[in-house]
């Protein structure tokens, strides 16, 4: 739990020494507890302070960097229960398993597959991030040679290695070496040895129970051998008890700072009908899991889980914004109406919907408002006449288009004059306050 | 340090609401916890999932969602019965979309013969919508309602603009309202004020925070339903205690990843289960944030989500 300011103040050299930059010991306390200092400002704290406060200090679940490079993904570090209040913070890793006892063939198969999955959607990459290895076969050589297979195909895919046996965890992660895999994992039978292993070849460490009791009493014993990044497993397989351990896990960490489950969640969502998979993947999206390992990653699928991730850890406080540019919306020629929105990410996907419901070719100019919708862009400055008439002249659309009229909404009517006097030789229509007036009004048009 | 589960007690419930008449009558709602948690409270019922039907042939309906309805959807009452029937649906919402005036413009007279129709032929509860044309929802309501009185249906979507006219048709005729508001809370809030100040019973509300499909503003209605859903439990506010409504089917099968077949856009793989997996994802997200009465279309999205429940 997070110290108070006096609580803090405690523990400092109280000589009010001015080093650290405040008027006095209790003054550094109070920003300290605020999070507005930092202890290394003070130079002659005590060891022992430093400890109670870096520990008092450190995120309730902690921050871990799932493997390595271009492709590593950082898991943890959330702060909330509910994505209202603010922002959830690192997305979810999406993983597929790879089963030893698959042919070289279609473990082949399935790398390709991960490495293909990457897929554009507004302005971010989504792709599946992690390759879990599971030794199905329960023979060390077999997990062994496609764990080879993996590290050679794809070096740079994050990797869980599967096995609770420590020997050939231990030989698969050296194939691994400085790629910070995820060994899964250790469990009350396993823990000395598996910690050992994830120690001396720095991996995180996935810990398995049977429940939340023997959960705690598992990651508090492996901490104290050494190992500081885990993630853990309530063994939790059925929906209900993976939704009920999930969010007892967040709330013990949050709000009670319940130490032995200060760390990511990993859920294992496989079922032998996919589309079933794909929503027991979606409890756990939503409901705070950090890695969520599915059987299958079809292209539909992907599609689906990448979205909804997208969607449940999009900052609340900060509007999704699309591209500024001009969207060509089905087989558009230069004689295809052109019509004006702004950025805002849910404005487009409306407007553009409704475009494509009515089956009439269109443009859509999209301008760049800071992702406000049309009112409030309005309102606050965003969308004015001048505006628009910059962007419709430096866009180029002039050379695209033969006819020189633009469609703007119909809940900005007031700008349909001044846009005419500002941009030279084009005829300004107001088209319907509402997007779901649109396909009406196009159909018209061209009727 | 020993490991006590952080359970939380909430002062306030969520109303219980029945539908229909008979034994085939279905309740949700009435739980006192979020969402599929029953360890730190009761949940007496699971969500509702109706199957959506429409006074006319759904040719605005994407191929892969029209195509499991191709030889009933010709008519209401031939596609009603194909869901209770075959489909064993528990609840059926009858969509009045025909009565747009920018579509069939059906009249009221005819809207209540499509209802009084369906309804002889079913003995699962009936939801009845409108159009989503305020002005014209208004008559089509009242005679919708009257021509289902007491058959205990409910009765939607009463909106800012039309709510008074719609909600004395519910109350004349012994029906359940659904109160839409467009993705506020507050704005929901104020609906249920305002309908409830008419004298309508707050216990026969829905209420519909206005659903989006996965991709297209889901985090906000996920979000606003998760707020009203914290706001009924943990500040026992009256007002947010209805049940509440995601209306799926209609926001997802309107949207590109719904309808753009594979040859277009490849990396999106095949069409027909994307669209399935697209409005059984939008329904298992809006459940974790607390729909307890969903209106769905493609049978095989239903049976997944009902899947889900029953694994929740």
């Amino acid at each position: 739990m997070a110290l108070s300011g006096v609580e803090i103040f405690k523990l400092l050299p109280k000589t009010n020494c001015k080093k650290c930059g405040h008027p006095t010991c209790l003054a550094f306390a109070m920003k300290l507890a605020q999070r507005q200092a930092s202890l290394d400002q003070c130079p002659d704290v005590s060891e022992e302070a430093k400890k109670i406060l870096g520990e008092a200090s450190a995120p309730p679940i902690r921050s871990i960097t799932f493997g390595s490079g271009d492709r590593a993904v950082k898991i943890g570090e959330e702060t909330v229960l509910f994505r209202h209040d603010k922002k959830f913070v690192n997305p979810c890793a999406l993983a597929v398993e790879i089963k030893d006892t698959l042919s070289e063939g279609e473990i082949t198969k399935k790398i390709e597959e991960v490495l293909a999955s990457e897929i554009d959607r507004v302005g971010q990459k989504l792709r599946v991030d992690a390759i879990a290895l599971t030794n199905a076969s329960g023979d060390k050589g077999k997990f062994e040679s496609a764990a080879k297979l993996i590290a050679s195909k794809a070096p740079n895919v994050p990797v869980i290695l599967s096995t609770t046996d420590p020997a050939s965890a231990e030989a698969a992660v050296k194939l691994f070496a400085g790629k910070k895999p995820i060994i899964y994992g250790a469990n009350s039978g396993n823990a000395e040895a598996m910690a050992n292993i994830a120690k001396t070849e720095k991996a995180i460490l996935g810990v398995v129970a049977n429940g939340l009791d023997e959960l705690s009493t598992l990651t508090e014993k492996i901490k104290a051998l050494g190992v500081e990044d885990m993630v853990i497993d309530s063994g939790a397989k059925k929906a209900e008890e993976m939704l009920e351990n999930n969010t007892m896990i967040r709330r013990a960490a949050l709000k009670k700072n319940y130490k032995p489950f200060g760390y990511p969640v990993i859920n294992f969502a496989q079922r032998d009908d996919s589309l079933h998979e794909a929503l027991i993947a979606s409890v756990g999206i939503t409901k705070y899991a950090s890695i969520i390992v599915v059987s299958g990653i079809e292209k539909w699928k992907n599609l689906a889980l990448f979205t909804l991730r997208q969607n449940i850890y999009t900052d609340p406080q900060v509007p999704m914004q699309v591209e500024q540019k001009i969207y060509k919306i089905g087989e558009a020629t230069p004689d295809s109406p052109l019509t004006i929105t702004t950025n805002f990410s849910l404005t487009y996907f409306i407007v553009s919907g409704e475009i494509e419901n009515s089956k009439v070719p269109c443009r859509l100019a999209v301008m760049d408002c800071e992702g406000l919708s049309v009112l409030t862009a309005w309102a606050a400055g965003k969308f004015t006449a001048s505006k628009i008439a910059t962007f419709i002249k430096e866009s180029g659309i002039e050379n695209e288009v033969k006819h020189r009229e633009l469609i703007i909404p119909g809940y900005v009517a007031i700008l349909s004059g001044s846009i005419e006097d500002k941009l030279e030789g084009w005829k300004v229509t107001v088209g319907p306050r509402e997007a779901n007036g649109l396909p009406a009004f196009l159909k018209a048009r061209t009727a | 340090m020993a490991f006590t589960a952080p359970k939380e007690t909430y002062s306030g419930k969520v109303y219980n609401v029945t539908i229909g008449t008979g034994e085939r009558a279905a309740s949700f709602g009435g739980e006192n916890v979020l969402p599929f948690l029953p360890f730190e409270g009761t949940i007496p019922n699971k969500p509702l999932i109706a199957y959506e039907i429409q006074d006319v042939p759904p040719t605005d309906w994407p191929e892969n969602v029209q195509k499991p309805f191709s030889s009933v959807s010709g008519d209401p009452v031939t596609w009603a019965k194909f869901c209770q029937d075959t489909l064993k649906a528990k609840a059926i919402a009858l969509r009045l979309i025909g009565t747009h005036p920018d579509r069939e413009n059906r009249s009221p007279e005819d809207a209540a013969k499509t209802v009084k129709d369906v309804l002889s032929a079913i003995n699962v509860p009936l939801i009845i919508l409108g159009s989503n044309n305020a002005e014209k929802d208004a008559p089509v309501l009242i005679a919708a309602a009257e021509a289902a009185k007491d058959k205990n249906c409910i009765l939607g979507k009463a909106q800012e603009a039309n709510y008074k006219t719609i909600a004395a048709a519910a109350m004349a005729n012994n029906h359940k309202l659904i109160a839409m508001s467009e993705l506020d809370i507050n704005l929901s809030k104020q609906l249920n004020i305002l309908i409830t100040q008419m004298g309508f019973d707050k216990e026969r509300l829905i209420t519909d925070p206005m659903c989006s499909a996965l991709g297209y503003g889901l985090e906000y209605t996920y979000s606003v339903m998760e707020r009203i859903r914290l706001a009924a439990l943990t500040q026992n506010d009256l007002t947010m205690q209805p049940p509440m409504l995601a209306d799926v089917g209609m926001y997802v099968w309107k949207i590109k990843e719904t309808q753009a077949p594979e040859s277009d856009v490849p990396s999106w793989g095949n069409a027909e289960e994307r669209g399935i997996a697209w409005e059984a994802t939008t329904a298992a997200a809006l459940l974790m944030a607390g729909a307890e009465l969903l209106i769905m279309r493609h049978p095989k999205a239903v049976e997944a989500v009902g899947k889900l429940i029953e694994e929740l």
